[in-house]
């Protein structure tokens, strides 16, 4: 399955979820925080919402609990 | 979209998978909803080995699977009100089971904040989710026996785990392993454990002081004894044992205990035809979860006879998690890690001195925004109850950040 992350295209296996995917990517910093810390996920479960990205144009997604699909656009926090 | 059931059961874990079979089986309609895309919960994760027989159970009878929905609100008796990626629904029902399960203690020190800093289930979660560990060089770090299937788990996904930290002391944790000897059960599932972390660096009485790096994580700091010393590491797997999700519960009035959510012996909680089972009335592994979720199914079945043929197995797991809570008690040292600039709450990036000035979570609320940000005090809520003793379960809905559109 392929999809994009911040442009660049990243190949991940079918269930894989996007929280995956962006780290698969290289990328370790998924958003900012409100004083502009790097951040990225912490409870893997859903809770703590600091592996907030953008998916499809839908920002503030957590990407921990969605599963990628083919095409999709992610982009985080840089 | 609105629909009635007689029972929904939330949460999708053991318990809650135990809970549905139940009601299936005496022959009531079900719907279970869960936050996740696939049941399992957290131990579980899909269809792992332990789980796939009541999942396929669950595939036999007329149960409705609502998976990756989360309930934010109940506006009105009887009504729960659910929000997906795909859009949001209202179900009814007339019993209702609680099965919303538990998340890591997570506790403030200095650099925690890094990314690759992640809770201990945390990032077993993320590498059973497709996170690549292979190579990776990985400490374990926290309390309790989560801490060792983790290492398990990444050091079989080809991780390199550099050592083990378990702040609880020798003694005590041998206290707990012998005991295990009490439940042949434990004890296999023990051995197994323990082949699998053979030449594995465990350390007892050790914890980690802080976290290093440049953007992100590149070493820690950890303390044992009176030495300190730095280990290179890609990540940090740290959680300090488990708390009980108990939002939901709260919600809907039920009473807490000193543990979780209060029930009787029937599961049900102080409100009338609302159940609980699992880590939400306190953490105890999971054959307490599967024990109390088959009471709690058939119970909400009205089949009170076949929720009592199960009292016996959940006394004897009962046992095994009064073992566990003694065992990893956290030590007063862990309440000294963060300085007054670490960062306490992560959504509004509250520091610790701000909040520690504050007489109560409310107050700290009010005057610092600490606990206000999008995951509600989920994180630093756990934090300041282990800091500063406060009750922070205090909560209105929406219970999990919400579209607005949803919120009509």
């Amino acid at each position: 399955m392929t999809l994009r992350i911040n442009g660049q295209t990243v190949e991940v296996a079918a269930g894989a979820m996007v929280s995956a995917a962006v780290a698969a990517a290289g990328v370790s910093q998924f958003r900012r925080s409100v004083t502009g810390e790097p951040r990225g996920p912490l409870c893997g479960m859903g809770i703590c919402f600091e592996c907030r990205v953008t998916i499809d144009g839908r920002e503030h997604s957590r990407s921990c609990q969605i599963p990628c699909a083919e095409g999709m656009e992610v982009r985080t926090d840089v | 979209m609105s629909e009635s059931f007689p029972v929904v059961v939330v949460g999708a874990g053991p318990a809650g998978l135990a809970a549905a079979c139940r009601v299936a089986e005496c022959g009531a309609r079900v719907a279970l909803v869960d936050d996740n895309p696939q049941a399992g919960g957290q131990i579980w994760r899909g269809a792992a080995p332990p789980a796939a027989p009541w999942i396929r159970r669950l595939e036999q009878y007329r149960v409705e699977w609502i998976a990756g929905a989360r309930v934010f609100a109940a506006p009105s008796l009887g009504a729960l009100s659910l929000e997906s990626y795909e859009g949001n629904r209202e179900i009814h029902y007339r019993n209702l089971i609680l099965a919303t399960g538990a998340r890591e203690l997570f506790l403030p020190f200095p650099g925690w904040t890094l990314p690759n800093v992640m809770g201990a289930g945390g990032l077993q979660a993320l590498a059973k989710s497709g996170l690549p560990v292979a190579g990776k060089r990985v400490v374990v770090a926290g309390s309790g026996p989560l801490l060792l299937a983790v290492a398990k788990y990444l050091r079989e996904h080809g991780a390199r785990v550099a050592l083990i930290a378990e702040q609880a002391a020798h003694p005590s944790v041998v206290r707990f392993a012998v005991g295990l000897a009490g439940s042949p059960g434990k004890l296999a599932q023990a051995m197994r454990l323990r082949a699998g972390l053979v030449g594995m660096r465990y350390l007892t009485s050790c914890w980690p002081l802080s976290a290093e790096g440049d953007g992100k994580l590149e070493r820690i700091t950890l303390r044992r004894g009176g030495k300190t010393w730095s280990e290179a590491c890609d990540y940090l797997a740290c959680g300090f044992g488990l708390i009980p999700n108990l939002e939901l519960a709260s919600l809907l009035g039920c009473k807490l205990n000193r543990r979780g959510v209060a029930v009787d012996d029937f599961q049900q909680t102080s409100v009338a035809g609302v159940y609980s089972a699992g880590e939400a009335t306190g953490i105890g592994g999971l054959d307490l979860a599967i024990a109390e979720g088959e009471i709690a199914g058939f119970a909400a079945a009205e089949h009170l006879q076949l929720a009592r043929s199960r009292f016996a197995e959940r006394a004897s797991a009962r046992r095994f998690a009064d073992s566990l809570e003694r065992a990893f008690a956290l030590r007063a040292e862990l309440k000294e890690l963060a300085s007054a600039d670490t960062i306490l709450c992560r959504c509004e990036d509250v520091p610790l001195g701000r909040v520690r000035e504050c007489a109560s979570f409310r107050e700290a609320k009010l005057h610092t925004r600490c606990g206000m940000g999008p995951c509600q005090g989920r994180v630093c809520g756990g934090a300041a109850g282990f800091l500063f003793n406060w009750r922070t379960e205090s909560i209105r809905p929406p219970i999990f950040p919400a579209r607005i559109s949803s919120l009509r």
